[in-house]
């Protein structure tokens, strides 16, 4: 009996990780080449969800099938994040690239502060109901209870994830990224124009963070001005776990903090879910700083 | 014929303290000219002037009858011009095949491009040996080797090296003497500046010596080679 819901809560941990894999993957990104957190990440995260909810909306009430309001509202909603990724990079962060690393932190928690006020001027404070697009009736699987919402969530993310090592692994830009990654100057003398490379990288990390709020905001059916910040806190939380800066790191992290979290369920009552993050992290900080996937990226011989 | 590159009334300095002060030097289409100097003469300070890493406080910089003074070093490449960095620079986590195809980043031609890797990997066979392999898991003669490599494949006119025998055994160091010969020979014109004045003055056609941000003797190779204070300085007798 007790082993059915363990492997229910292990299906509820995945579904759930792998939306914090996604949004980790953003922080992880832009550390691993700026050696920076950009805790803004989780308010684009917020401005994702809450765009396609809007465009979502209006598609289906002029007639639009859902699915092609839900794909249409999340490409749209990509390219709102990337847009937004770029030009807080352009606006916030590049003029303090050789800053000390204080000033661009505290500038990332100013801009997230500065988004979210964004967002309650265009959105409002109210929580919005997200339509059910893909259908969420339970689907009984032996004793485990999953629903088609869940199965895209989950698909999705994977092929996200893979879509994103090929592309940083196969590709001339991809190759590039990891160049610049590591060494900037010398980056720059093999031609590669950096600024445009940590643009890339913005707009990448941002347009996945999109789809991890539409797929929060679907899954919870609902979102707000709010809703980007403790999932962002997870997400980092999973990036350091993993060990920040390393892309498998990000998804091993995300996907375990998932776990972690709805299996411990098991043992507490719901209110206190959110614990469970910040021992992990707390946990890690102290015993293993690098991350399970430990590579000390800011570190050079 | 005019230099292909023509450096004049150069000025470097960090802060008030001149690292160099107003040189004047020139490479001609095809030579290999070496600047030569100990530890702290301004070797390095020239070449990262000359590479758009610092900015010159004062002199120019001609390449191709062009200014191109304090340009930005990711412009360079366009212009023809490949700098292999002090330290080798090789990106340690990229594999050795990936690095060589950094070299070729501004580029677009990929049949072409592949096929001068494969000509690289016939000139230096140890890279072929090593193509999956992490660049950072390398020795400090293949890395220079793959630095050289990489540079080669921006398809340079004009591939200036820095210091490429620093920290590496004797026998690594003729290797890669042997690789810039070749180069050489194959018509790129080399800047080579070089701490190991013996070995560099041997391959030059013609060598600048630098002493405290100043060239205080220029001239054909050969003559330097058998120049007494030359030798008193830089050869050990």
């Amino acid at each position: 009996m007790s082993i059915d819901v363990l492997l229910q809560q292990i299906v509820n941990g995945l579904v759930v990780g792998s939306v914090y894999a996604l949004v980790a993957l953003g922080y992880t990104m832009v550390y691993g080449i700026l050696q920076l957190i950009n805790f803004a990440h989780g308010e684009v995260v917020m401005i994702g969800a809450l765009t396609a909810l809007v465009l979502a909306k209006w598609l289906l009430g002029a007639g639009v099938p859902p699915m092609i309001a839900l794909l249409l509202a999340i490409l749209i909603a990509m390219a709102v994040c990337a847009a937004v990724g770029v030009l807080v990079e352009r606006i916030a962060y590049r003029p303090l690239r050789n800053a000390p690393r204080l000033a661009p932190l505290i500038t990332a928690i100013g801009v997230s502060i500065f988004l979210q006020q964004i967002a309650i001027l265009v959105f409002g404070r109210n929580y919005f109901s997200f339509p059910e697009l893909i259908s969420k009736t339970p689907i009984e699987i032996g004793h485990i209870t999953i629903n088609m919402n869940e199965i895209v969530i989950l698909i999705t993310s994977v092929a996200l994830m893979a879509g994103l090592l090929w592309l940083v692994h196969n590709t001339k830009i991809g190759t590039a990224m990891r160049a610049t990654a590591e060494n900037q100057k010398v980056a720059g003398l093999m031609g590669i124009d950096i600024n445009k490379i940590i643009a890339i990288t913005f707009a990448i990390g941002s347009a996945l963070g999109a789809i991890a709020g539409v797929m929060v905001a679907s899954n919870y059916g609902q979102a707000h001005y709010y809703m980007g910040f403790m999932l962002g806190l997870k997400a980092f939380t999973a990036a350091v776990m993993g060990g920040i800066g390393n892309l498998w790191g990000a998804m091993v992290g995300g996907l375990i903090l998932g776990l972690v979290e709805n299996v411990g369920l098991i043992f507490v009552r719901g209110d206190y879910k959110d614990i469970f993050a910040f021992v992990v992290l707390v946990a890690v900080l102290i015993f293993r700083p690098q991350g399970l996937i430990g590579e000390r990226v800011a570190e050079r011989a | 014929m005019s230099a292909l590159l023509d450096v004049k009334q150069l000025e470097v300095a960090y802060g008030g303290i001149k690292a160099i002060k107003k040189i004047d030097f020139h490479v001609d289409e095809g030579e290999l000219v070496t600047l030569i100097g100990a530890n702290g003469a301004g070797k390095s300070s020239t070449l990262r002037a000359l590479s758009g890493l610092i900015k010159p406080v004062g002199g120019t910089v001609t390449y191709k009858g062009q200014d191109i003074t304090g340009i930005p070093s990711h412009a360079l490449v366009g212009l023809g011009i490949a700098l292999c960095p002090e330290g080798r620079g090789v990106f340690a986590r990229l594999n050795v095949h990936e690095n060589l195809l950094m070299g070729a980043y501004a580029r677009n031609d990929k049949a072409q491009i592949l096929r001068e890797v494969d000509e690289i990997y016939t000139m230096i066979p140890r890279l072929k040996e090593r193509t999956a392999q992490l660049a950072g898991t390398l020795s400090g003669g293949e890395q220079q080797m793959l630095a050289i490599g990489r540079a080669m494949l921006a398809q340079p006119k004009l591939l200036m090296l820095d210091e490429p025998s620093m920290g590496l055994a004797p026998l690594m160091v003729e290797k890669i003497f042997e690789i810039i010969n070749l180069i050489a020979k194959r018509g790129t014109t080399i800047l080579l500046i070089e701490q190991n004045a013996q070995l560099a003055l041997e391959n030059a056609h013609r060598g600048y010596v630098l002493e405290s941000g100043e060239i205080t003797l220029a001239g054909d190779a050969k003559t330097l080679l058998a120049d007494p204070r030359v030798k008193a300085a830089y050869l050990g007798g």
